[in-house]
C-alpha cells in the first residue's frame, strides 16, 4: 500500500496528459479541414518572427501597461514550470523536493525563491488583470462578443492562476523542513506565520493537499486549454511561424481566376473545346469563402490561438464609429464554427453531415464584412500575427463571385470600371483632361 | 500644362524615365486634379523625364478587388499590363497609395513587374540626388500634422517619406495621437469610398478628423487622393474651412516653391 500515491499520481498524470493529447489531434484535424497553403518558404525569416513576436512578446509592449503584466505572467509560468518538473519527479518516485539534494542548498534555494517572487508578481499581475476585465471600463472587454462564456473564460483562468499561485506559496510555507532550512522561501517565510499555531502534522497535511491540488490544478488547466481561449500560449508559436511575410497590403491573387481571365482573354482559346484525352470533368472550384473549409488552413490555426484580447477591434476604424463589425469577433465565429464542424464530424463517424448551416449567415453576416475598409489596423495590432482580414476579404469574394450580393453602390462602381475604366462613370477619352483644366 | 504621353514618346522613339500613373481620382475627380497638376509642376522644375498613359491608363482594379471582384481586377489588371508591357515600362510613380500598392506587389504576380514609388517617395529621391529643392520660408511655421494613408503606411511600411518632406517645409509637424502604425483610417479603403457606411454611430472620416484637430493644425497634409477627400468633408462638417486647410504633400511643396 506505501505505493498507493505513486500509483494515483501516475494515474492522474496519465489520464492528464492523454486526454490533453486527444484533444490536440483534434484540434490538428480540425485545423488540416483548411485548404493548403504554402507558409514553408522563407524559413529563416519566420524563426525570426516566431522568436521576437512569440517568444520575445514583442507586439505585447505596444500597450505598455497590458503588455508589462503579460510578460510577467508569461515569464512567470514557463519559469516555475521548471518547479513542475519536480513536482513530478517527486510524485513518480515518492521522493520529496529532489532537485534539493541534486542542485545543493545555494542553488536550489536561488531557483526556488525566484519561483517564489515570480508566484507573488504573477498573483499581483492576475489581480490587476482581473479588475481590468471587471472593474475598470475598458471598453475592449465589454463589446457584446464578450457577454457569458467569453467573459466567464477569461476570469476563470484568472481565478485557475490565483490558485495555483496561492497553493505553490501555501504548500512552501506549510512545508516545516523547508522552511527552518531557510534558502528560498523569499516569500513563503511571510505566509508561514499564520501556520505557527497549528502542529507540525496539521502543516503537514495542508503542504500534502497544496502539493496535490496544485498539481492536479495544473493537469485540469491543461485539458482545460482547448476549450478555452488560452490556447494561445501553445498556438502563439506555430502562429508567428506560420504567418502571412509579404506586405499587408498585397492581397492574394485567385490562381482559379488567374487561368479563367487567360482563358478569356486569349484569342486563340476556344471555350466550347472538348477537354483534352485524359483530363477529368472537374467541379469548378469555388470562388472565395462561404465557411470554414473554404479558408485556408493557417486563417483557421488563427481562429484558435485568437485570446481575444480585442486589440483588433479597440483599433478597427468601422468597429469605433459603432459598426457591426469586430475583427475579434469575425475570429470568434470562425473558431465557434470550425469547433461545430469538427463536433459533427465526431458524431457522424469521421464525416462531415451537411448540418444546413455555414460560416457566411449563420455565424457572420454581410453586414459586418462591408464594412471593412481593409486598413489592416486589426492585423498590425494582433500580439500574435493573427489576420481577420484575410477571412473578411474571402468572404466578400464569396458573395460577390458567387452570389452577385454586392451593395448596390459597388455594383455600380464595378460596371464603371468594366465600361470606363474608372469607379465613376466618365467618359474614357476624358482621362487626360486634367492635364489642361488650369 | 505639358504632360508628353507614352503614345508621344514612343512616336518621337524616346523612352521617358518614369511613367506617372495618374489613378481614376487623379484623372477625374476635381479635388484630385489639382493634386496630379502639383505633381506635374515638381515634375517639370526638377526636368524629369516622364509620361503618362492618358487615355490608354485604365483602373488599375484596386477597387473591384477590394469589393471581392477578383474577376475585374485580374481582367484590369491584365489589360494594364498589356499596355505598361507594350512600352516597357520600368519605373512608375503615382500619387495614389491604392494604385502604387496594387501595382508594386498584387500585378507582379500577373506578369506586370515594375520599380514603384509613391510620389512622396519619388520626390524624396529627387533632393537626394540634388534635382530639387524645396523653399523652406513660404510656409515656414504653419502647424502641420500629417494624416498616414493605410496603403502607404501599414501596407507598405512607407512612414518616413512623407514625413521628411513636410519637415522640408519648415514647418511645425505635430502627429496625431494615432499616427503610423497606429493611424485610423480616413474610412475610405476597401471600397468604402464607393457607397455608404453601414449603420454606426458616426463616420469614420469624421472620427479621424477630430483625431487631426486634436493637434490644432492649420493644415492637415495628406497623401492620397482618396484621404484628401474623406478629410476635407470631415473638415467641412466640423465647420472648420476657414482654420484649416486639407493638402496633398505634393500641393504644399508646389506652393512652397512658388510653383
Amino acid at each position: 500500500m506505501q505505493y498507493l500515491p505513486n500509483i494515483i499520481f501516475a494515474i492522474a498524470l496519465l489520464a492528464g496528459i492523454g486526454f490533453f493529447v486527444m484533444n490536440i489531434r483534434k484540434l490538428s484535424r480540425n485545423i488540416k479541414l483548411g485548404k493548403n497553403v504554402n507558409r514553408t518558404d522563407r524559413k529563416p525569416e519566420r524563426l525570426k518572427n516566431m522568436i521576437k513576436i512569440a517568444l520575445g512578446q514583442s507586439k505585447m509592449v505596444r500597450r505598455p501597461l497590458s503588455g508589462f503584466l503579460h510578460i510577467i505572467v508569461y515569464v512567470g509560468f514557463i519559469i516555475i514550470n521548471i518547479e513542475v518538473l519536480e513536482i513530478i519527479i517527486d510524485g513518480l518516485f515518492g521522493t520529496h523536493r529532489i532537485f534539493h539534494g541534486i542542485l545543493g542548498d545555494a542553488f536550489y534555494g536561488f531557483l526556488i525563491g525566484t519561483f517564489e517572487i515570480l508566484a507573488a508578481l504573477v498573483f499581483v499581475a492576475v489581480i490587476i488583470f482581473w479588475l481590468r476585465r471587471n472593474v475598470s471600463k475598458i471598453k475592449r472587454f465589454l463589446s457584446k462578443e464578450m457577454k457569458g462564456w467569453p467573459k466567464n473564460d477569461g476570469n476563470n483562468i484568472l481565478y485557475f492562476e490565483m490558485v495555483l499561485m496561492t497553493l505553490f506559496l501555501v504548500m512552501n510555507a506549510t512545508d516545516t523542513i523547508f522552511q527552518t532550512g531557510g534558502v528560498g522561501n523569499t516569500i513563503s517565510q511571510f505566509i508561514a506565520p499564520l501556520f505557527d499555531g497549528l502542529s507540525p502534522e496539521t502543516n503537514h497535511i495542508i503542504e500534502r493537499a497544496c502539493w496535490w491540488v496544485h498539481i492536479l490544478g495544473i493537469l485540469v488547466f491543461l485539458n482545460y486549454l482547448y476549450y478555452s481561449k488560452h490556447l494561445h500560449i501553445l498556438l502563439a508559436f506555430p502562429n508567428t511561424y506560420f504567418a502571412n511575410l509579404n506586405p499587408k497590403g498585397q492581397f492574394t491573387n485567385l490562381e482559379s481566376v488567374t487561368n479563367e481571365v487567360k482563358l478569356m482573354m486569349d484569342p486563340d482559346a476556344d471555350p466550347y473545346a472538348t477537354p483534352a484525352e485524359g483530363t477529368e470533368e472537374v467541379v469548378p472550384e469555388k470562388f472565395g469563402a462561404s465557411d470554414v473549409a473554404d479558408l485556408n488552413w493557417v486563417q483557421l490555426m488563427n481562429a484558435y490561438t485568437c485570446t481575444e484580447c480585442g486589440r483588433c477591434t479597440s483599433s478597427c476604424p468601422a468597429n469605433l464609429t459603432g459598426k457591426e463589425l469586430s475583427p475579434r469577433n469575425i475570429m470568434m465565429k470562425t473558431r465557434d464554427r470550425l469547433e461545430e464542424v469538427g463536433k459533427n464530424i465526431d458524431a457522424n463517424k469521421g464525416t462531415f453531415v451537411d448540418d444546413g448551416k455555414q460560416l457566411l449567415n449563420d455565424y457572420i453576416t454581410p453586414e459586418e464584412l462591408w464594412a471593412c475598409t481593409s486598413c489592416n489596423a486589426c492585423v498590425e495590432e494582433c500580439p500574435v500575427n493573427i489576420d481577420p482580414l484575410s477571412i473578411i476579404m474571402d468572404m466578400r469574394r464569396y458573395l460577390v463571385m458567387e452570389e452577385s450580393a454586392a451593395p448596390q453602390e459597388l455594383n455600380m462602381m464595378m460596371t464603371n470600371i468594366e465600361n470606363n475604366g474608372a469607379p465613376w462613370q466618365y467618359n474614357q477619352q476624358d482621362r487626360l483632361n486634367w492635364a489642361n483644366e488650369e | 500644362m505639358n504632360v508628353p504621353t507614352m503614345a508621344d514618346m514612343m512616336a518621337q522613339g524616346k523612352q521617358p524615365e518614369v511613367l506617372f500613373w495618374v489613378g481614376a481620382a487623379g484623372s477625374y475627380d476635381d479635388r484630385a486634379k489639382k493634386i496630379s497638376r502639383a505633381f506635374v509642376k515638381i515634375l517639370h522644375q526638377a526636368n524629369v523625364d516622364f509620361a503618362v498613359l492618358g487615355t490608354e491608363e485604365s483602373s488599375t482594379g484596386d477597387a473591384a478587388k477590394r469589393a471581392g471582384n477578383e474577376f475585374l481586377f485580374q481582367m484590369q489588371a491584365m489589360m494594364n499590363i498589356e499596355v505598361l508591357n507594350g512600352y516597357e515600362v520600368k519605373k512608375i510613380v503615382t500619387c495614389d497609395p491604392h494604385s502604387f500598392n496594387t501595382l508594386k506587389n498584387e500585378y507582379p504576380g500577373l506578369g506586370g513587374k515594375y520599380e514603384v514609388f509613391h510620389h512622396t517617395q519619388f520626390i524624396q529621391n529627387l533632393i537626394s540626388a540634388g534635382r530639387l529643392k524645396i523653399d523652406d520660408r513660404t510656409l515656414k511655421g504653419k502647424r502641420v500634422t500629417f494624416h498616414d494613408p493605410c496603403y502607404l503606411g501599414r501596407a507598405n511600411e512607407e512612414y518616413e517619406s512623407p514625413r521628411d518632406l513636410i519637415k522640408r517645409l519648415g514647418v511645425n509637424l505635430t502627429e496625431m495621437k494615432r499616427h503610423k502604425s497606429t493611424a485610423l483610417c480616413c474610412g475610405a479603403g476597401g471600397a468604402q469610398m464607393f457607397k455608404d457606411a453601414e449603420k454606426g454611430d458616426k463616420e469614420i472620416n469624421v472620427l479621424r478628423t477630430e483625431d487631426a484637430l486634436e493637434t490644432k493644425p492649420q493644415i492637415i497634409a495628406t497623401g492620397c487622393p482618396y484621404c484628401n477627400t474623406m478629410m476635407t468633408d470631415g473638415i467641412k462638417f466640423k465647420e472648420k474651412e476657414a482654420e484649416v486647410l486639407v493638402k496633398d504633400i505634393a500641393e504644399l511643396i508646389a506652393e512652397a516653391n512658388n510653383l
